[in-house]
């Protein structure tokens, strides 16, 4: 690891002025929890010069919900708190279950919110210092791609890497970034772009932006969701697949609003549209759900190593539409 | 056996609670009196915490990466970055100037790996050829670790590249390019490994080691029936919680090494054989070991490194491995290609065994697959053969059960299928044929059985019962490991004025308890408690002790501490008696007092009042009593073995392909255990690295470029604490009549048989074979999916 300044910034517009000084010659990033951080300077892919602490800025690591009933997540809230937050059990349930099931309890309790969306991918050919610099996609793809993608592979095989992101994607959250030119906000959906290892990072954030917050809109009485993470052990690890489900019925039984959301399969989660198309109108039952999980993987078109990926990912869709309608 | 000073002795053999019995065994006339069973014993066989526990867990232990010397510098290694290349030039020029170093070497040798039988023109070469990425090219001694690190970055190597290729099946074919330009061979270390000399070599295949009796052709043909699979294994690492490392103090009189280290004694010897040094001034120190499960013998490249570098820079060196390093350059258990066929009349007897195997131990030779097939079962009819591949990957080294682990996986998937073939139940079958007149093979039949009724075996139920996705099933398979003892080992016993006793060795613990079980049979002849000895390991200036490798140190050391502490006791008495008006023979040690007929006194306070000056006793491990069958370097191997049986309950997610071991039962023999409790924790120990090894623990190399991608422990996936099944042990108390203490190891055979266990319940549980490890989705997905067992005889 490099020698670098550090410095606690105390507001947004300072740390927004800070990261804007950032140049190729001498980097300025920006640091919450840490986690990914750390990992990427041991590696030697983030070189910084300096290093701006969001931490010490006051006011970016409460949860509230508005009149209107939206929940905003500051960006330095954490996974555990996250995890346990009533109003997020209560309503956000696949958001909270994505939350508590994200690394191990010690870096829950430390990574943010916003450091998590903003993560690297977990690609071990990206996380090589050996391929710097190389094509990383085609090494993954001539390669090691047991656990990559399975979708839109030819765009990049690379995953992104946030599991609380499959669960903000079905609930349709925004993201807020602010700068010292003011603030905006932006679709989750937006907001994440494709990994690639040639930039910064894998996501909509100008230079000098800073994510701030994150916010769910009001669901609609009687809305019930579920998130189920498939990984190889459960103690601590990265998922083969992550998928959420929301969805609302009504008086009769019949789907009248439905999203599914598939992590760790495509650049980044992907809504399952086929599979949301074949239970609108419906009532969800073992053979719908079963047809929507086998729609959902029906255009998977997986690489050397993986193809396992797409059962498991039908199975986990399958379970996770059931789980999501008995809730 | 001749010896003139040994006499005829009754002493108790068999196995506690089955069946005892008195054998006559040829004893040397000084040793102890034979032991009782462990029942009747003080200090021996009661469940004993270890003595460093509170050390351990409060931080006060020093492990080598603790040790802070004034002036210490920093060692850091130049690796390639290239799989297989000659080196033109390496300009060390930049990282010299780097403020922070002190000292720069580059090697003109490296170790682990298998050598050229006539190094020809690679002899005329400057530097080594590199055959794998990641091999050391030269070291860095700096004041901190990130300047070392620093200037490693900035030593410029020249490759001229050659083609490399990493996998086994690729460096088998003909056409592949060659690791070695000739025949090679890997000499044994001071840690023992190696393969056998003289072989042939072709292209990258290194043999056949064979191992023919009887005629395999007749037994086959004699058969009633056959099974045939080819079994496949994967490369595991060793990921010991303590990475390899050496702190090297170079001073003109004496070369003192700080090692985390299996074998202090191994580290001072290849010191003194590469450095050219006088063994009586090299001290090797190993206080504490943060782990070892094979690899952790010698001074290594590391150590060679800051050897060297401490000596350039007149400074002491701390040369730790970071996480990638030891995942990548000090060892691990070789990949496996085994295609066994086995034949058995209807009743299960066994008619043949062949083998045909193929293990890639990277650019290091000795990737057998054990020795289990020709020695487990009684058949008369057994070929083996074995070639070692070679590949541009890391060495191999041993590894917990080495070469076993990979041969039981396979072995006891085969007799499984047997007894489903023959519709006998697997431990009936094994009773049938496990029946070699050796003691493991007693030890397994009792174990079976008490195993069975422990785990509740005669509620196994068919194959594939049940109807949903999450299926459940159990399995069972036999662990088999060499009885070694070592073949020079010493010890001493000092009883002090004050009524300090002490004991030395220079045996080295890595965790497994060796200093308390040290202490324990001295704390018996003394009627002293585990604590109130002194036991003082790890400095190779003691006694010489054994290594920590080959399940032999408590066989050897205790025998050795427990006759010292006899004579050293003897001796005490003789001092004591008039204390207490008797005869030194009627002195009793027991309690923390000394007894009399008439009258008792405290152990010090008797020692005070005798004014002695300090009682000095050696002793060496006698041999056997009923002799060895054989000698291998440095090792005694008796003609018995150790082992155990070992029942896994796993669930099999059929859609997702995630196994779970929900239960293990391990039943194991290990002589006379020494300490229960640190029994146990081994046997646990040995479970959870086998359900590791058996579902999770996977080297990947990337073929283009040779990288290890998951040299971490993040991707490198290790069993967690989510994934360690109920584990329960029950131990088997063996009597063999072979030494003082009749000590036998557990380390190996503890990890040896758990895969193959899991492996057995995932066919009663889905009615699939997996050929494939470790069970991954991945691979769990694919033996799903291939076509039904039983249409296929």
């Amino acid at each position: 690891m490099n020698s670098f300044e550090w410095i606690d910034a105390s507001s947004v517009d300072e740390a927004s002025r800070l990261l804007a000084e950032s140049t190729h010659d001498r980097p300025v990033i920006a640091k919450a929890g840490g986690m990914d951080v750390l990992d990427l300077m041991k590696e030697g892919i983030l070189r910084p010069a300096r290093v701006v602490n969001l931490r010490t800025i006051q006011g970016l690591d409460g949860i509230q919900t508005d009149a209107s009933r939206s929940l905003h997540l500051g960006a330095l809230v954490t996974l555990a708190q996250i995890s346990s937050d009533p109003n997020v059990l209560k309503h956000y349930g696949a958001l909270a279950a994505a939350a508590s099931h994200a690394a191990t309890p010690q870096v829950r309790n430390v990574a943010t919110l916003g450091g998590n969306l903003l993560q690297r991918p977990r690609c071990w050919y990206f996380r090589h210092e050996h391929f710097s610099g190389e094509d990383v996609a085609e090494a993954v793809r001539q390669g090691e791609n047991q656990y990559h993608g399975i979708f839109a592979t030819e765009q990049t095989p690379l995953v992104h890497a946030s599991t609380p992101a499959t669960a903000l994607v079905a609930y349709d959250a925004r993201v807020q970034l602010s700068s010292v030119r003011g603030q905006h906000t932006v679709a989750i959906s937006d907001f994440l772009l494709p990994p690639d290892p040639g930039r910064d990072r894998d996501a909509a954030l100008q230079q000098g932006e800073i994510l701030t917050q994150v916010t769910l809109p009001a669901l609609a009485d009687g809305t019930q969701s579920a998130y189920r993470k498939q990984t190889e052990r459960d103690s601590y690890d990265w998922p083969l697949c992550d998928v959420a489900v929301v969805l609302r019925r009504g008086s009769d039984a019949r789907v009248e609003s439905i999203a599914i959301a598939l992590g760790w399969v495509a650049p980044t989660p992907m809504r399952a549209t086929e599979a949301e198309a074949i239970l609108l109108g419906h009532r969800v039952d073992e053979e719908a759900a079963r047809r929507a999980a086998r729609a959902a993987v029906s255009k998977a078109k997986p690489l050397s190593r993986n193809a396992y990926k797409v059962d498991v990912l039908e199975a986990v869709i399958r379970r996770t539409i059931l789980d999501a309608a008995t809730r | 056996m001749s010896d003139p000073a040994s006499s005829d002795r009754s002493v108790q053999y068999g196995i506690v609670g089955d069946a005892l019995r008195d054998v006559v065994r040829k004893v040397p006339q000084d040793e102890p009196p034979p032991w009782p069973a462990n029942d009747q014993l003080a200090v021996v066989g009661k469940p004993t915490p270890r003595l460093d526990a509170r050390q351990k867990v409060t931080g006060q232990a020093l492990y080598t990466f603790d040790v802070q010397l004034d002036g210490m510098l920093f060692g850091c290694t130049v690796s390639s970055t290239v799989a297989h290349a000659r080196i033109r030039s390496i300009d060390t020029s930049k990282a010299e100037r780097h403020p922070g170093v002190r000292a720069v070497h580059i090697l003109d040798r490296v170790l682990m790996t298998a050598s050229l039988r006539d190094p020809g023109d690679e002899a005329k070469q400057r530097y080594p050829t590199v055959r794998y990425l990641g091999q050391p090219i030269a070291g860095i001694a700096a004041t901190s670790a990130r300047a070392a690190r620093e200037a490693a970055s900035l030593v410029q190597i020249e490759y001229e590249p050659l083609p490399h290729v990493v996998s086994l099946e690729e460096a088998r074919q003909p056409d592949a390019p060659m690791i070695f330009p000739g025949p090679t061979e890997q000499p044994a270390t001071a840690g023992g490994g190696g393969a056998q000399k003289g072989l042939d070599q072709k292209g990258n295949l290194r043999g056949p080691a064979t191992n023919t009796r009887g005629n395999v052709d007749q037994g086959f043909a004699d058969a009633e029936v056959v099974v045939e699979r080819e079994y496949r294994t994967q490369v595991q690492t060793h990921v010991p919680m303590e990475t390899h490392g050496i702190v090297a103090d170079w001073r003109d009189d004496e070369l003192t090494l700080y090692a985390s280290t299996q074998f202090t004694l191994s580290v001072r010897d290849e010191a003194v054989e590469i450095f050219g040094l006088d063994p009586a001034k090299v001290r090797v120190l190993s206080e504490f070991t943060g782990g070892g499960f094979g690899a952790k013998y010698g001074i290594g490249n590391y150590g060679a490194l800051a050897i060297h570098l401490s000596r350039k820079a007149r400074a002491p060196v701390r040369f730790m491995l970071d996480r990638r390093e030891e995942h990548v350059t000090v060892g691990n258990r070789p990949a496996t290609v085994q295609q066994l066929k086995i034949g058995a009349k209807r009743d299960g007897t066994l008619t043949a065994v062949r083998l045909r195997s193929f293990g890639t131990g990277g650019v290091a030779a000795g990737a057998g697959v054990g020795s289990c097939h020709s020695t487990l079962y009684a058949c008369s009819n057994v070929s083996t053969e074995h070639y070692d591949v070679f590949t541009n990957a890391g060495p191999a080294a041993a590894f917990r059960g080495p070469g076993q682990v990979q041969g039981i996986f396979a072995l006891e998937q085969a007799i499984d299928e047997i007894a489903d073939k023959l519709g006998i139940d697997p431990i009936e079958l094994r009773d049938r044929i496990d029946t070699r007149d050796v003691d493991d093979s007693k030890a397994r039949k009792v174990e079976r059985h008490r195993g069975a009724q422990r785990f509740g075996w005669e509620k196994r139920r068919p194959t594939n019962a049940d109807a949903g996705p999450i299926k459940r099933g159990v399995g069972m398979a036999q662990s088999q490991w060499y009885y070694i003892v070592h073949k020079d080992t010493e010890c001493e016993v000092r009883v002090l004025g004050d009524g300090t006793v002490q004991a030395f060795s220079s045996a080295q613990d890595i965790g497994t308890g060796t200093r308390t079980v040290f202490a324990q049979v001295i704390a018996e002849e003394f009627g002293l408690r585990t604590e109130e000895i002194d036991a003082r390991i790890g400095d190779s200036r003691y006694p010489a002790g054994p290594p920590s490798g080959g399940s032999r140190v408590t066989s050897s050391l205790t025998p050795a501490a427990r006759n010292a502490a006899y004579r050293a006791a003897q001796e005490l008495a003789k001092h004591i008696a008039p204390l207490l008006g008797c005869k030194p023979g009627e002195v009793v040690f027991s309690g923390g007092k000394v007894e009399g007929p008439t009258r008792s006194m405290g152990f010090r306070e008797a020692i005070r009042e005798a004014r002695i000056d300090t009682i000095v006793q050696r002793s060496r491990r006698v041999p056997d009593y009923e002799g060895y069958a054989r000698t291998a370097g440095d090792f005694q191997l008796s003609r018995h073995g150790i082992g155990g049986v070992q029942f896994a309950q796993i669930s099999v997610d059929t859609e997702t392909g995630v196994v779970k071991v929900e239960r293990v039962l391990a039943v194991h023999d290990c002589g006379r255990p020494i300490n229960p409790q640190l029994v146990e924790s081994q046997i646990y120990g040995g479970v959870i690295q086998g359900v590791s090894y058996a579902l999770y623990e996977e080297r990947h190399l990337d073929g283009a470029s040779g990288v290890q991608l998951n040299a971490n422990i993040d991707q490198y996936k290790i069993v967690g604490s989510r994934e360690t099944p109920a584990i329960e042990v029950h131990l088997i108390e063996q009597l063999g009549g072979q030494s003082s203490t009749d000590a036998r190891g557990v380390a190996e055979p503890a990890n040896v048989a758990t895969a193959a266990a899991i492996a057995n319940a995932f066919f009663n549980a889905t009615g699939k074979r997996i050929l494939t490890l470790p069970l991954t989705p991945a691979n769990v997905l694919a033996a799903l999916r291939a076509p039904d067992e039983r249409g296929n005889a």
